[in-house]
């Protein structure tokens, strides 16, 4: 490629050039007309009192607003208590597993994996639906039975709200690890023999391989699930919209949810809007110190 | 693996391995019972929840609570059709496009490539909530499209994440071939179809299987965009199924049921391509 004439190349690249737009044109055009749009128009109807015709330019008062609202500080809290339970323990329960199936066969590896993804399959409206029997607040209802076989007493799961937000945690742990199971699986196969054959000559235990090995090699792959998780964990509303509508007094009501409420049962488009911002700079500014903090030695 | 040790005692190895396979059985079983639970269920009697005891074991098997779904409403035929519709609509679309701009950006070389790239990966970092509101105001209020198919698939027909699969998949492909076959007379569009798609086979399968299912199980936009029952897709469908029959406990898991089976026929058949597309994504090449 060196030696070829400096006029050749440049004709070349005029060549790609067309053909290079004209591939990428739809997707430009979808980009800009339903994200690009809506992002710009987002931060428009965020400083704006919003109706059909003609809404009135009101400054910061959608921001104010909303941090002076104890339901967005509590929601904010709701999220954050959701995000802590689910993803750091849902992250140790599919790394626990994944070292797990690791020693099996082949064929038992895929069995397994197979039967932990299988809830990711189905979609959440039949999973809410399926748990809301489970949470069946009845003596006659699943988990109440689970209960009084231990000897626990009868719980109204998801309408008390001691137990509304763990029910909706004990969800996610019992249906989406799924696929982190399998990330963690293809990472744990990639690691060198040759670290543990050393470990094995120094004497090293099981949980010593786990802590001084294992661990160390699979922190871009703890730190990319860590990352997607939490992002995915702070606009969680799809299971509390379906099963507990936010309830009750607002137990579960995550950021997601009162944005949504706000913009399709009150129909306050820019207080909804300005809500939603706050949420991406949240989420960004998570982002940034995940990767400041956990990603010091890890390459991309 | 040598993670763990073969070394030891045959008695202490097969103790091991069954403490590891019964801790593993423990926790499939939790994860598959909601699924058991809602397929047994879906076969009982369909009657009103007060009058019945939950049970573990199909103890018989009858159709009935499927009837009573169906006769709901007489477009729940008409929801699953349209899911099909738009998902399948979505997943050509995705395929076609979404592998279009990965070509685009992995083997062409135009002015502002990487810029332009880069703007699309921001999108990933914005949440779902912030275009939500002015989406809505954009298909609803100015294409004035509500209740349409053109405002259920559109918004959807490419996404930054598939183009970013194609893109990475179409790079580790040798530029030496697309070389050779400009030199024989190929233009760009013919690489595109002739070199290209088949040489990107699997991951386009694994982007259409995984579009497909996404898109089957969405639920909020179609919530917003439609508010007649014959546009509504069957995940919507459902869910007011349960909110108008609160108590019909049979009924409500036939149509759980009905929401998912298609997906999980999907899974059993092509079990390795979702697995597989699992990992495609994160783990960087």
């Amino acid at each position: 490629m060196n030696q070829l004439p400096i006029t050749v190349k440049k004709r070349k690249n005029r060549g790609d050039g067309a053909w290079g737009y004209a591939f990428i044109a739809v997707a430009l055009v979808v980009y800009a007309l339903f994200t690009a749009y809506p992002v710009a128009s987002a931060f428009i109807i965020s400083f704006q009192k919003y109706k059909p015709l003609g809404s009135t330019f009101i400054g910061w008062e959608n921001y104010a607003e909303t941090f002076q609202d104890s339901l967005f500080w509590k929601s904010l809290r709701n999220t954050v208590v959701y995000t802590v339970l689910t993803v750091p323990v849902g992250l140790l329960i599919s790394f626990s597993i994944a070292i797990l199936i690791l020693p099996l066969k082949k064929f038992l590896q895929t069995t397994f994996k197979a039967i932990y993804y299988l809830p990711a399959v189905a979609s959440g409206v039949t999973l809410s639906v399926v748990w809301l029997w489970i949470y069946d607040p009845l003596p006659a209802g699943i988990l109440n039975q689970v209960v009084h076989f231990f000897g626990g007493s009868n719980q109204n799961w998801l309408g008390a709200s001691a137990t509304a937000m763990f029910s909706l945690v004990l969800m996610s742990w019992l249906s989406s690890h799924g696929t982190a199971i399998i990330i963690y699986l293809a990472a744990l196969l990639g690691i060198d023999d040759s670290y543990y054959e050393a470990a094995d000559l120094d004497g090293a235990t099981f949980l010593q391989k786990i802590w001084h090995i294992v661990i160390p090699c699979l922190k871009p792959t703890t730190l990319f699930l860590f990352v997607t998780g939490i992002i995915g964990s702070f606009q969680v509303f799809q299971n509390a919209f379906l099963m507990t509508g936010g309830g009750p007094d607002n137990a579960t009501t995550m950021v997601g949810l009162l944005i949504f409420n706000n913009a399709f049962k009150y129909f306050e488009f820019g207080e909804a809007a300005a809500q939603s911002l706050i949420l991406a700079v949240i989420i960004a500014g998570i982002s940034l110190i995940q990767f400041k903090f956990l990603g010091k030695d890890v390459e991309y | 693996m040598a993670l763990y040790k073969n070394t030891g005692n045959p008695a202490r190895r097969i103790s091991r391995n069954a403490a590891i396979g019964v801790l593993l059985l423990i926790f499939a079983l939790a994860t598959l019972f909601p699924i058991y639970f809602m397929v047994i269920s879906s076969f009982g009697d369909p009657v009103e929840a007060g009058a019945m005891n939950y049970t573990l074991w199909p103890g018989k098997f009858t159709l009935d609570s499927y009837k009573f779904f169906f006769n709901y409403s007489k477009y729940s035929f008409r929801w699953l059709l349209n899911s099909l519709v738009v998902a399948g609509s979505v997943m050509v679309f995705n395929v076609v496009f979404a592998s279009m701009a990965g070509f685009a950006f992995s083997k062409l070389r135009f002015r502002g490539r990487n810029v332009l790239f880069a703007v699309l990966l921001c999108a990933m970092m914005i949440p779902y909530q912030v275009t939500q509101v002015p989406l809505y105001i954009l298909v609803v209020n100015t294409f004035d499209m509500e209740n349409t198919y053109g405002a259920l698939i559109l918004p959807g027909i490419v996404t930054v994440y598939n183009i970013f699969l194609a893109k990475q998949f179409m790079s580790s492909i040798p530029s030496e071939i697309l070389e050779s076959a400009k030199i024989d007379g190929c233009n760009q569009f013919q690489i595109y179809t002739k070199l290209i798609l088949p040489l990107s086979k699997t991951v386009l399968a694994v982007m259409a299987i995984l579009t497909f299912m996404e898109s089957w199980n969405t639920f909020f936009w179609p919530l917003l965009v439609t508010n007649s029952m014959e546009m509504q897709t069957i995940q919507v469908g459902l869910k007011n199924f349960r909110f108008a029959n609160t108590t019909y406990f049979g009924p409500m898991m036939a149509g759980a049921t009905i929401a998912a089976l298609p997906m999980f026929i999907l899974f059993f058949s092509l079990q390795r391509y979702f697995l597989e597309g699992v990992t495609v994504g994160a783990v960087k090449g």
